[in-house]
């Protein structure tokens, strides 16, 4: 046995990491397996350390994180606007900051754009990134490389930098899109301003996030399709089943865990996407695509009226909660060792 | 069976057609950056260029500040990055090696705050911050990008420490170390592939935060990701150096990415345990 372990040193990674008295102890004879019975202090230790080992953890989660979710709750019910923030006083309103948000139509406007928004994205995202995975199974060695490296290159892209190439791509001068679509003969999108409408706004948008999130769902499929054995696929061939038919009654069963998964975190990352809408055009034109982060992100610090904005990121936190609830019942489901 | 031509041909041209989809924007963004003004500005777009210049580049590094954002990405990056590190590595050794009570709860902790809804907080984390009077500084954004990613951190370093065979360890204790000893000689260099990768992820995360630094940090404080969505609004229509810093923005973060590739699956302690 000793011997054994002694191979087991010398195979180590790092022969530095190996304490120097090792090799004395293993030729100085058979040494117990484990370590001898630890004195009762020891062992009330050992009960312990589990829990400090924790600790920093679980104290940076509290300052850093619930801290900041118990402030906010406490704010949403506060008016909060540049008065009271520099005489440093609290006034508290009770639910007066939801009553408004949940009876102004600007509320509701926003919070309809918001899952409109996540609807159409989600879809897209889901569905190409599903077809392109499926491809990616089907292709050769070296085009799967090809289509791989095209894929990780748009996934490494920073979002802060893909709405900034895509503002520059959507220029109403010297634009590639509007040049493209004027010489493929769509003659009015020539100086074409697609910042200045909503739903165009929004199309760049959603390109732009369907553009990045696919990677992940194409990729993560296709490394899910090579642990189902092809002769699945051979059997439904033979039983006479076309490609529609075999992906929803064969492959769609075998990988729904990792479809339903998907779905949620898409749909959560969405729904919460700010960086992608706000940096892209502010919300504008005239808040026309602020959805519901940007919204309370405006209201807050843009019309300083902090109770406000916070009360409404408390409703958004709240539909974002309950997605969540499904998403880890889910993968809490398929998860049975944690 | 033998597909015929157009079947075994139509994957290959959707491939190259969506190849140049996902890699156009990146293409474009690079190409932009190396063009002469005259090609940027011109009325039907040159669309692979022959000829380049390096001026858009030095007016983006010579842009006012640049080496402030610069310092301040690395220094609140890094800085996060080390700090959840060495949290995560305590808690997770907890999670991956020993038996408690709570610790599906913390798990599960763990698992929520991965989903932290970070872009709605920021009203509160503004508060917070500007009640310590640390606005503009570099400390909250690090302790908070910490936070940010440290549940991902924690998640992943469990599996690592619980791919490390306890043999090994058994085995450093039967030698003569202490716990502590078995850990720090045996585990931890054993370890280091995956604080590695573990560590990219969280740098890429940091490094490309962009709601808190918004409304947390101006005059000076800013970090690269501020930098680089002001700098069209700063320079105008220069989208030469506008796209040559997008560039540079980009480029830590794509070396990072093919270095994950690579280093993806690590073999190390495949052969530390005779069976």
């Amino acid at each position: 046995m000793a011997a054994q372990y002694r191979g087991t040193k010398t195979r180590g990674p790092d022969p530095a990491a190996t304490p120097p008295q090792a090799a004395t102890v293993l030729t100085a004879g058979p040494t117990p397996p484990s370590r001898p019975v630890s004195p009762s202090g020891t062992r009330r230790r050992t009960r312990f350390t589990p829990y400090l080992l924790l600790l920093p953890t679980l104290a940076a989660t509290a300052l850093l994180l619930g801290y900041p979710l118990v402030r906010n709750l406490l704010i949403s019910f506060q008016t909060l606007e540049p008065f009271q923030l520099i005489q440093h006083t609290t006034e508290w309103n009770g639910f007066g900051n939801y009553t408004d948000q949940l009876t102004s139509s600007e509320f509701w406007h926003t919070a309809g754009r918001s899952v409109a928004f996540t609807a159409a994205n989600v879809v897209l995202i889901m569905a190409a990134g599903t077809l392109i995975g499926l491809l990616l199974n089907r292709l050769g060695k070296r085009m799967r490389l090809l289509l791989s490296l095209g894929l990780v290159l748009a996934w490494a892209m920073p979002q802060v930098v893909g709405t900034t190439v895509y503002q520059w791509l959507f220029d109403t001068q010297n634009g590639v899109v509007n040049w493209g679509l004027d010489s493929l003969g769509w003659h009015s999108m020539h100086g074409y301003n697609w910042f200045g409408h909503q739903l165009s706004t929004f199309a760049v948008i959603t390109l732009m996030v369907v553009w990045g999130s696919i990677p992940f769902v194409a990729l993560n499929l296709f490394a899910g399709l090579t642990t189902v054995s092809a002769e699945i696929f051979e059997a439904a061939r033979m039983d006479g089943a076309g490609a529609w038919r075999t992906f929803w009654q064969v492959l769609f069963p075998i990988l729904k865990p990792f479809f339903l998964s998907t779905t949620f975190l898409e749909i959560i990352w969405v729904f919460k996407a700010f960086t992608q809408v706000y940096a892209l055009n502010a919300g504008g034109p005239e808040g026309l695509t602020e959805t519901l982060p940007v919204y309370a992100y405006v209201e807050g610090f843009g019309n300083q009226h902090f109770g406000t904005g916070a009360a409404i990121s408390m409703l958004t936190i709240v539909i974002l909660a309950a997605l969540m609830s499904y998403y880890f019942r889910v993968i809490l489901k398929e998860e049975d060792e944690l | 069976m033998r597909r015929s031509l157009a079947g075994r041909l139509w994957p290959n041209i959707i491939a190259v057609v969506l190849f140049a989809f996902f890699v156009f924007p990146v293409y474009w963004m690079v190409t932009t950056a190396f063009k002469p003004d005259l090609d940027i500005v011109s009325s039907t777009p040159v669309l692979f260029p022959l000829h380049g210049t390096l001026g858009h580049f030095s007016r983006a590094v010579h842009a006012a500040g640049f080496w402030t954002f610069v310092r301040n990405s690395f220094t609140v990056t890094i800085g996060a990055v080390l700090l959840s590190l060495i949290v995560a590595t305590l808690s997770s050794f907890a999670v991956a090696r020993m038996r408690f009570k709570g610790r599906k709860a913390f798990i599960l902790m763990i698992m929520m705050a991965q989903m932290a809804p970070w872009e709605v907080l920021t009203i509160s984390v503004y508060l917070i911050v500007r009640d310590s009077d640390a606005l503009n500084s570099l400390l909250p954004l690090t302790l908070f990008y910490m936070m940010m990613v440290l549940p991902f951190t924690v998640w992943t370093l469990r599996g690592f420490i619980a791919a490390v065979p306890k043999e090994l360890e058994e085995a450093a204790l039967v030698d003569g170390c202490t716990r502590f000893q078995a850990v720090v000689r045996v585990v931890l260099p054993l370890l280091a592939p995956g604080l590695m990768a573990t560590s990219l992820f969280g740098y890429i995360t940091a490094w490309n935060e962009y709601a808190l630094v918004l409304i947390l940090n101006k005059e000076g404080g800013e970090t690269l990701t501020l930098w680089l969505t002001q700098f069209q609004t700063n320079f105008g229509d220069d989208w030469g150096a506008t796209m040559a810093a997008a560039t540079l923005f980009t480029l830590p973060v794509v070396v990072v990415f093919l270095f994950m590739q690579r280093r993806a699956g690590t073999g190390m302690t495949a052969g530390a345990v005779k069976g």
